[in-house]
């Protein structure tokens, strides 16, 4: 039950940031001459409450161990729609409790840097992260297939309003943009999961959206295929894979700093979490056939997505498209079909949402302190700002694959397991690794490296830097002592490697 | 007329009195409130009549008539929607000057054509239901007679309309010739009946003037311009109830008299709902003022429930009810909801014209309940999850992979998809920053009779999206009652089948069609004493010694 009780929490804490923070409760209880500090503080701080009040919930599950004799640390199941055998099915395994700390933990670092670009409606800003923050742990944590849909839906409004509401100049089309793309994906995966639900109803005469009733189902190899290529679209679109990004640049780049952190974070990893716990165990023979085409498109989009990030003059948009070669690397590391690759695409999950959370933090000062988000508007911050071009080095550094930081072991792992497939992937892949220094050292030289620029830049406060340094150290600990995150989700692994042959 | 009988059509009889009643009380006292709330009453009268109502269904008043639970199921939406059309019309037409009270009596007769309609197994019925239903709408729509366009509305909606219902009732005629009957389940359950050229011309016209009354593209063309110049209050009764009875008419038909068997209906009617879908998204995309987007949205919507009436009828009636009715609640709901908040919304619009999209400009911040309510119909519209649109439409996606009707599921992604936008679209207009939003006033006039409406029918979306079982239930026992003679024809396909593999239990088997013969023909000898026409009678004679 906590899990759903850590759901709530999250649901509740962000109405409460909203109604405290609108404008007539707030001044109905604090006086409107209070009003101003309120509304813009109180919501904030409700907000951070309500995380560190879930990360403790986490934290507790996470202590309690497994439950007796299995490797999930919490479950729930209550009924929902019997009509359609739809459970409120909820679990946390290695792998959700991995992917739910680093959204809570991403969830702090989006509220902590959205302090002073989000000028106006705090309430209903805060709302919406917490809100996208408990869908986005609904989607981790559900193993019903409806309800997996149901919170992947949800996910999609707080965040379409956080694009829309405070984004940049291009709001609108980048909010629309990304609604459509995933709206429509996800009715794609709608139907796969129907045409799954009804596949194993017309062998056992049972209607069940549950996760682990429909796993061991045998299908005719077409309707598998068809199925299959559904959900994979569906969570292409949202990791995003390269012929379905075209989305991401924009939305990326017109979110608020606490969007993009969230988007590119840790919404980018549902998709990679659906391929997982979806794709790969329920179509365990028909996703072996994808096994190289999408090899060739995570190889595809490192290097793509590396050539477009060292195209861009727009900061923001540099760091999208440096998101979609990264996220090749877990698309690869999935579908290498091995262990050691595996490990991999998980870590780099974990490394990447640390890492591109850091950067935007970076880039989103940056843009707000110089007052434009184009690279030739910035020149000499290192002399104006030395502790945020500090900082900004070393997390530029650690997402460029410099040993000794998360993305490197990562990325690392996961070319070695491709190597045992295919050296050739590997080198085109390898290539996006040079492109990754090229982009990421070259905004270092244009951006805080040069002549000062005639605009007087301050340098980032305690708080920020705590933040980052913390960001910092985390990418530090998975550089040298990934072990923890590979013994939290070996059960899973282990059931995973049992059920699908040739893993 | 028994006791029992009019106990089943209590709600029917309960409206009836209501409009006399209504008719006696503004001759002799024109008093605004007085009149609402005795409407209000008649109809929440009329609505606590459905559970003991539910309890005697399925019951038959001769071949006219048939109470069965689906329609039921269909008064209740009927009921529920006048409900709220009186709630939202009441501060319209206090503002108006225009006298307010006959708008009442054409409203509870417009309700009483809708719930005829909802049980009516027999064409003459529906005729009868249908124009008290487009009779009084007429009147509804240009009852703010001072305005241009509600009058260019109504005239419109009585022109096409009154085409319409001649098609209707030439199609009717052309039954007739053909079958000798007027019930809806024709001669085709008689095996000596060969339908002919009339026949099917019969089914075409009729299926069209059909067709027009629901807005399905091609016969889309009035119902933006009507709904545009029509009251909000009206336009949201003219989209659910007329559309609800219309739709009820239409399920009963095709699901009694069998006509989807005929490849022609079918491809004619998947076209409609196709190009509905196309039609209505398509367009939608392009409108400005708000009524007519949910006009486009509306003719959408309904192309889609078609899709989903045409997958599930022949995979089984009860697919075909639960389904449709589970989508036609949510759109019911849903579509009040829009309705209301555009009519909240237009008080603030000078008189002169209609709310557009440009009034609701920052509506989240002037206004947020409002806004929210609307955000909430716009994402049940486009079949967002927390919303009873989710529900709905699920519903539809479910019967497609159940059917395996890979063509349906592609318009209805395709359709859903271009919705999105133009829903998301209203969303964001909404949450725009404008300079008017900063000078909003932050205080709502929640406490309106209208508001209190609109706020309940958000609070329904919510909870039957987030917790639809209650629905779901109703939707599963709302069966259709199979036409008299249906049941005949089966058994008797069912003693020919049993007939070829008698020599299992020969006795038995003849023991039990006898048995089941007996008790047929008693009740046929019943009730075609009182009803069934000559021909009927012939013809079913015929049928029996054919057997025999």
């Amino acid at each position: 039950m906590t899990l759903l009780w850590l759901i709530t929490v999250l649901l509740a804490g962000g109405a409460l940031s909203w109604l405290l923070g609108s404008p007539l409760l707030g001044s109905l209880l604090f006086g409107s001459s209070l009003l101003g500090r309120a509304n813009t503080r109180l919501p904030r701080w409700i907000a951070l409450a309500t995380l560190l009040l879930a990360g403790g919930m986490l934290v507790e599950i996470w202590h309690g161990g497994p439950l007796p004799g299995r490797s999930w640390y919490a479950e729930v199941a209550l009924p929902w729609i019997p009509r359609f055998g739809i459970g409120l099915q909820l679990g946390l395994d290695g792998l959700s409790l991995l992917m739910v700390a680093l959204t809570v933990v991403l969830g702090i670092v989006a509220v902590l840097a959205s302090g002073d670009e989000i000028k106006h409606r705090h309430g209903f800003y805060h709302f919406n992260v917490l809100w996208m923050v408990a869908g986005v742990i609904g989607v981790f944590t559900a193993f019903d297939l409806f309800l997996f849909y149901f919170f992947w839906e949800v996910m999609l409004i707080p965040a379409y309003l956080l694009i829309a509401v405070w984004g940049a100049e291009q709001r609108q089309r980048a909010a629309m943009q990304f609604f459509v793309f995933t709206q429509s994906s996800g009715l794609l995966m709608l139907l796969s999961f129907l045409v799954l639900v009804y596949a194993h109803h017309a062998v056992t005469g049972v209607v069940t959206f549950n996760y682990f009733a429909l796993l061991g189902t045998q299908f005719a190899p077409a309707l598998a295929q068809w199925a299959m290529v559904g959900l994979v679209i569906a969570f292409l679109v949202k990791l995003p894979g390269v012929p379905f990004h075209t989305w991401l640049p924009d939305a990326y780049t017109q979110a608020p700093t606490g969007g993009s952190i969230l988007l590119a974070g840790i919404m980018s990893k549902t998709g990679a979490y659906g391929l997982l716990r979806f794709v790969v165990p329920m179509f365990p023979e028909a996703s072996r056939t994808l096994h190289w085409p999408m090899m060739l498109l995570g190889a595809l989009g490192v290097v793509y997505g590396g050539m477009l990030a060292f195209a861009q003059s727009d900061v923001k948009r540099l760091v999208a498209y440096s998101s979609l070669s990264h996220m090749g690397f877990v698309l690869l590391g999935i579908f290498a079909w091995n262990e050691l690759a595996l490990q991999g695409a998980v870590l780099q999950m974990v490394a990447h949402g640390v890492s591109i959370a850091a950067l935007f933090v970076i880039v989103g000062v940056l843009a707000q302190r110089v007052g434009s988000r184009e690279v030739s508007r910035m020149s000499g911050v290192w002399a104006a700002a030395p502790k945020l071009g500090a900082m900004g080095l070393i997390v530029l550094v650690a997402t460029l694959g410099m040993p000794g930081f998360g993305n490197f072991v990562a990325e690392f792992m996961v070319l070695l397991g491709t190597f045992k497939v295919s050296v050739a992937v590997v080198v085109v892949a390898g290539a996006g690794l040079v492109l990754a220094a090229l982009y990421a050292l070259s905004l270092m030289q244009r951006a805080f490296q040069g002549p000062p620029g005639n605009t007087v830049i301050a340098d980032i406060g305690v708080a920020q830097l705590t933040l980052l340094l913390s960001l910092i150290a985390a990418l530090v600990y998975l550089g040298v002592h990934p072990q923890p995150v590979f013994d939290l989700w070996a059960p899973t692994l282990s059931e995973l490697s049992a059920r699908v042959p040739g893993l | 007329m028994t006791q029992l009988d009019f106990q089943a059509i209590a709600p029917l009889v309960v409206v009836a009195t209501l409009a006399t009643l209504l008719t006696v009380l503004i001759s002799l006292w024109r008093h605004h409130l007085t009149t609402m709330v005795v409407t209000l009453l008649g109809f929440v009268l009329a609505l606590m009549t459905l559970p003991d109502v539910a309890q005697l269904a399925p019951h038959r008043l001769g071949t006219m008539l048939v109470v069965d639970r689906f329609a039921v199921f269909v008064m209740a939406l009927v009921l529920l929607s006048s409900i709220v059309t009186v709630l939202l019309s009441y501060a319209n037409l206090k503002n108006r000057p225009t006298n307010p009270a006959e708008f009442y009596v054409l409203l509870s007769t417009a309700t009483l054509g809708a719930l005829t309609l909802a049980a009516a197994t027999h064409f003459a019925m529906v005729l009868l239901g249908l124009e008290t239903l487009s009779m009084s709408l007429y009147a509804l729509i240009a009852y703010p007679i001072q305005g241009r366009r509600p009058l260019e509305a109504a005239l419109k909606y009585l022109v096409l309309s009154g085409v319409a219902s001649a098609t209707l009732l030439f199609g009717v005629a052309l039954l007739f010739v053909e079958s000798g009957q007027l019930g809806f389940a024709p001669a085709t359950w008689s095996p000596s009946f060969v339908p002919g050229v009339f026949y099917f011309l019969g089914v075409a016209l009729f299926l069209g003037g059909v067709a027009f009354k629901l807005s399905l593209a091609p016969f889309h063309m009035w119902t933006p311009d009507v709904y545009e110049g029509a009251p909000a209050p009206v336009a949201g009764f003219l989209a659910t109830v007329a559309k609800a009875a219309l739709f009820a008419v239409l399920l009963r038909y095709v699901i009694t008299s069998g006509v989807l068997g005929n490849h022609g209906v079918m491809l004619a009617l998947t076209v409609f709902a196709i190009l509905s879908v196309l039609v209505g998204n398509l367009l939608a995309l392009l409108q400005e003022s708000l009524k007519r987007v949910l006009a486009y949205s509306s003719i959408g919507h309904f192309g889609y429930v078609l899709l989903g009436l045409l997958v599930t009828v022949p995979a089984g009636t009860a697919l075909a009810t639960e389904t449709t009715l589970v989508y036609l609640a949510g759109y019911v709901v849903m579509s009040l909801l829009a309705f209301g908040v555009v009519e909240l919304v237009s008080n603030d619009v000078q008189a002169d014209r209609e709310p557009a999209v440009q009034d609701i400009d920052g509506l989240f911040w002037r206004r947020p309940w409002l806004a929210t309510g609307f955000a909430l119909a716009l994402l049940s519209l486009a079949g967002m999850p927390l919303t009873l649109g989710f529900i709905a439409k699920f519903y539809l996606f479910s019967a497609g992979v159940q059917t395996s009707s890979w063509p349906m599921l592609w318009a209805l992604v395709i359709g859903s998809a271009i919705g999105a936008f133009y829903y998301l679209r209203l969303i964001y207009a909404m949450t725009r920053l404008h300079d008017r939003a900063a000078a909003a006033t932050p205080v709502v006039a929640a406490l309106s009779l209208a508001g209190t409406a609109t706020f309940v029918l958000g609070v329904l979306v919510l909870a039957l999206g987030l917790y639809p079982t209650p629905l779901i239930n109703e939707a599963q026992h709302a069966a259709i009652e199979e036409p008299m003679g249906y049941v005949s024809l089966r058994s008797e396909q069912k003693a020919q089948r049993s007939e070829q593999d008698a020599q299992r239990s020969e006795q038995e088997e003849t023991q039990r069609s006898e048995g089941a013969k007996t008790q047929r023909d008693d009740t046929n000898v019943q009730r075609s004493e009182s009803l069934a026409s000559p021909t009927l009678l012939a013809r079913r004679m015929d049928n029996e010694s054919k057997t025999r």
